[in-house]
């Protein structure tokens, strides 16, 4: 059996040795190079572009402009399609825009022979513009009067839901509560995976292909169909390796455009590739929102009524849209429990770049508020916030109506018990009370809480094919992508295990071809391992009792008699082996009487979820006079039930680890006030976690197999980066008295708080 | 001088490219990135950035690690450059870091890995031994969202040791 061993990565081989193709490996070096033209102003319509002179440039093909593009507008999200208008995603995207949303929107394009042509056309293009004021806040681009982005959606609110249970306003009568409250606001960031955006397009038997770094093919022919006006089966989306995605590539991006412009010079292959500048600039972020929180907790930590309000910045297009501010909603709730919830979570459009899917899925934000009230609390109360996590989280046997979820172990004591140990927080916590001087330590923690996949929101549906080659090896083919989590090595030990034959036997197909590759919806809520593994399990299971059947006709032995083992046809009643799975895939398939394929092909719907959790422990030495944190030790410890390679996972956790540490401390994407215009756009300027920038990280786990899971998993991609920031957060408290509400907490923040709180 | 009077201008560069004395005509404008990728295909070559910021495109020039995307083609003119392509053995034996990287699972998306792995390789062949610290400091120019680096200190860190004949510490990171 190979689940739950570390066997190495299918693909590493070729990783290491640089053989691996990625989009821009693939691309012909004849293509003609598109580039974008980006406004530079924050709100403004198009009144008119003068190309005569761009099109004058030596080596320029073509230049178009918001005016030569089509009328229909079309929706982003990497979200599946729904038949329901109701429950479609906004269209509010052309592939060109006459209405400039946001400092860098797109409102021409230049098909040229080469980049350095193209480039100079750019600059030959004039614009002229009708500026609009502009907003960046999402608070402030709610109130009337605000510049509005979206005729449809007055105050620029996307959207505005609300949750309640109990009874609010009638449980805070209680005598002796005590009122906490706190706003805890989390800044715009960005997924900074390390190939940019890179489609290419061409027409090949009147189709139009498209080559893209995506993590959802089958939803990109979806929306260029959409966009172009064609017909979903003219196109065809081929996703080879991808260099990390992190949500931003399970959006559609300028892929619809590059097969636009393609088809606009014949069908000719044009190339789009995304500079980084571009990928930070133009592509979608995490969103900013603002949280208020409002407690009312017995003195021994017993909430009794709690009310939030979640700000959601949005940007200028709905992207993901208010799925993400809903999700943190819905994370409130659960994760601590409270008989009497009052909730408000608003989206809402300004003129920023739109805000999309990353990794965690507004749970970063959520996650970040709901456990840093959670420590505000635990201060008030003087309580060592370990044992108010304790007392008030999702306890065993908590039922989730909505979900149909059920938490069915003690997860959260396990994992809490395993992090505290392995820190030792008892014995740090006690030591670092009271401490004085400039240099202070101090130990926090932080849950999380994490669906996996989408249902009931959306549809969850994955498709498998297994085809038996003439000497016993099998070819896989599932919709959901590898995009560097190690997706194709989980697939290939489900299939190993449950068809009965060796690994090297297993061919995971990790391209995805929309013409070839069954129908699935790609990478994202942490959903693979669950969904397509549900897809894998039903699909060699329904092969096994196809090839058992076969098998009959050649050994005589009841199907029921048999099993597949090692890749071996066996008789279970004694174990003797029949044949070889390859002589019976070569005798049946060369059968003169009765020729047969051994392949299988299955769809899944998936009708149930899974929770996931884990817990952040994080020791931090404070510099006051300095503003400064320095991470001493940190651990993550998650069920994400059963572990189907644990290296893997472990490395899962320590990248998300890495970019919690990255969102707690350092990111933060900077907006000019005056202009909108984005001022730190680049690997230099915006600093993400570098291999100086934390100690060793810790990744441990509790396994509890998930029973609604076909090989007991659940979710593990996304949930390691939410906890972080929370825990650091609290370890910054106990060292110095001073709870911080903004993150990035970098010195520039912490010397505005120390400030306030007469630190310095 | 307007833009379409500018005529290209191209020059001979012949170099060593993993091994092999090699010459190209390129344009004088191109990067070494450019001139790997496009007329040698060395794909392994990753542009993340094109300045100087990420490391993907790292390549080893007379043994140092250097960001080919802020070198000129033109520079390589007589250099020795080394891609990753030309790590593997002629029947493809990988090097000895190479197969740290995969046994140590130092490998997720993988864009970053060439360039980490040829700083690497500039690393070990000094034949010091270096701290975590030092590592960390050495391997800095590269940027990795995927892995926390944690592995890719492991893989280099195990075959230091190895190299230098050396047992290997209780706890691995420190």
């Amino acid at each position: 059996m190979f689940i739950g061993k570390s066997v190495p990565r299918v693909d590493a081989h070729d990783k290491a040795t640089g053989r691996t193709k990625y989009a821009d490996d693939l691309c012909d070096k004849r293509a003609f190079i598109a580039k974008i033209l980006h406004a530079p102003v924050a709100h403004a319509y198009v009144k008119s572009i003068d190309i005569s002179e761009a099109e004058q440039v030596p080596g320029v093909v073509k230049v178009l402009t918001c005016f030569d593009v089509p009328e229909q507008p079309f929706p982003t999200a990497g979200h599946p399609w729904s038949t329901d208008p109701s429950h479609q995603d906004i269209a509010d995207r052309h592939l060109l825009t006459r209405h400039v949303r946001y400092y860098g929107d797109d409102v021409a394009a230049v098909v040229a022979e080469d980049e350095v042509a193209a480039v100079r056309a750019l600059k030959k293009i004039k614009v002229e513009y009708e500026e609009l004021p502009f907003v960046l806040d999402a608070q402030e681009a709610m109130k009337d009067g605000a510049p509005l982005l979206h005729k449809k959606f007055p105050n620029n609110i996307l959207k505005h839901t609300s949750s309640s249970q109990g009874n609010y306003e009638e449980a805070i009568k209680e005598p002796g509560l005590i009122r906490v409250e706190g706003w805890y606001d989390t800044p715009t960031v960005q997924h900074c995976h390390i190939e940019n955006a890179v489609c290419f397009a061409y027409q090949e038997n009147e189709k139009t292909v498209v080559v893209a770094s995506t993590q959802i093919p089958h939803i990109v022919r979806r929306v260029i169909g959409q966009a172009l006006g064609i017909p979903w089966g003219d196109v065809r989306v081929i996703k080879p390796y991808i260099g990390g995605g992190f949500g931003n590539k399970q959006d559609v991006l300028y892929e619809p455009l590059c097969a636009w412009l393609s088809r606009q010079v014949g069908g000719r292959l044009v190339k789009l590739e995304c500079t980084r500048e571009e990928t930070f600039r133009n592509n979608r972020v995490r969103h900013a929102i603002h949280s208020h929180i409002i407690s009312y907790v017995r003195p021994d930590g017993t909430l009794v009524a709690r009310k939030l309000e979640a700000f959601s910045n949005q940007g200028a297009y709905a992207s993901h849209g208010h799925a993400i501010a809903a999700k943190g909603m819905g994370a409130f709730a659960r994760l601590y429990p409270c008989p009497n919830v009052e909730c408000d979570a608003y989206t809402v459009f300004t003129n920023i770049q739109p805000g999309g899917a990353m990794r965690s899925y507004g749970m970063a934000q959520a996650g970040f508020a709901n456990a840093a009230h959670t420590d505000d609390i635990a201060a008030a109360l003087h309580m060592d916030p370990l044992e108010l996590n304790r007392k008030i989280l999702m306890k065993k046997g908590y039922v989730d109506n909505f979900y149909k979820l059920e938490l069915y172990n003690d997860t959260f004591n396990q994992c809490l018990d395993k992090g505290a140990a392995w820190i030792d927080y008892e014995r740090k916590h006690k030591e670092y009370e009271h401490q004085t001087g400039n240099i202070r330590r101090g130990i926090g923690v932080a849950p999380l809480w994490y669906n996996t996949a989408v249902w009931p929101i959306s549809l969850e549906t994955s498709s498998c094919r297994m085809v038996v080659n003439q000497d016993g090896s099998v070819q896989v083919q599932v919709g959901e992508t590898e995009i560097g989590q190690g997706a194709d090595t989980a697939y290939t030990q489900m299939t190993a295990d449950t068809l009965g034959v060796p690994l090297e036997k297993v061919h995971v197909v990790s391209c995805q071809d929309t013409d070839v590759t069954p129908f699935g919806l790609g990478a994202y809520a942490s959903r693979q391992t669950y969904t397509a593994g549900m897809a894998i399990r039903g699909c060699a299971e329904d092969l096994r009792d196809k090839i058992l059947n076969v098998a009959y006709r050649y050994t005589r032995m009841q199907p029921y008699l048999m099993d597949i083992v090692d890749g071996n046809i066996i008789r279970t009643t004694d174990g003797r082996v029949l044949m070889s799975l390859g002589e019976l895939a070569t005798t049946a398939l060369y059968d003169l009487e009765n020729s047969i394929h051994l392949t299988m092909e299955k769809t899944t719907q998936i009708k149930s979820n899974a929770y996931s959790f884990g817990v952040c422990f994080a020791e931090v030495e404070v510099d006051i006079a300095m503003c400064k944190v320095k991470l001493l030790n940190i651990i993550n410890v998650h069920d994400c039930g059963t572990l189907i390679n644990p290296t893997l996972a472990k490395a899962q956790v320590e990248g998300g680890m890495s970019m919690g540490i990255g969102y707690a401390l350092s990111e933060c994407m900077l907006y000019d006030k005056k202009t909108g215009k984005l001022l730190n756009g680049n690997l230099l300027d915006y600093k993400l976690s570098t291999f100086m920038d934390h100690p060793h990280l810790e990744a441990q786990f509790v396994e509890n197999p998930e029973p609604t899971s076909a090989y007991g998993t659940k979710a593990l991609g996304e949930p390691p980066v939410v906890p972080v920031a929370p825990a650091i957060r609290a370890a910054i408290r106990q060292a110095t008295g001073v709870p911080l509400y903004n993150v990035p907490m970098n010195p520039h923040q912490l010397f505005k708080r120390f400030s306030e709180e007469g630190l310095i | 001088m307007t833009d379409a009077e500018v005529t290209r201008q191209f020059k001979q560069v012949t170099c060593t490219i993993n091994g092999k004395k090699r010459t190209a005509i390129v344009d004088v404008r191109a990067s070494l990135t450019d001139m790997l990728r496009d007329d040698y295909r060395l794909t392994s070559v990753k542009k993340g950035c094109e300045v100087g910021e990420c490391g993907a495109c790292t390549v080893l020039i007379d043994g140092e690690a250097f960001d080919s995307c802020i070198y000129l083609a033109i520079w390589a003119d007589g250099k020795d450059i080394i891609t990753l392509e030309g790590l593997e053995g002629p029947n493809g034996e990988l090097s000895d870091i190479q197969q740290a990287f995969i046994d140590e699972a130092a490998i997720q998306c993988g864009f970053c890995s060439p360039g980490f792995i040829l700083s690497a390789k500039e690393i070990l062949d000094s034949g010091e031994l270096y701290t975590d610290a030092e590592l960390r400091k050495l391997l800095s120019g590269h940027l990795c969202r995927c892995t926390g680096y944690e592995n890719i200190l492991r893989a280099v860190k195990k075959t230091m040791y190895k190299r230098l004949g050396k047992q290997l510490p209780e706890v691995l990171i420190e």
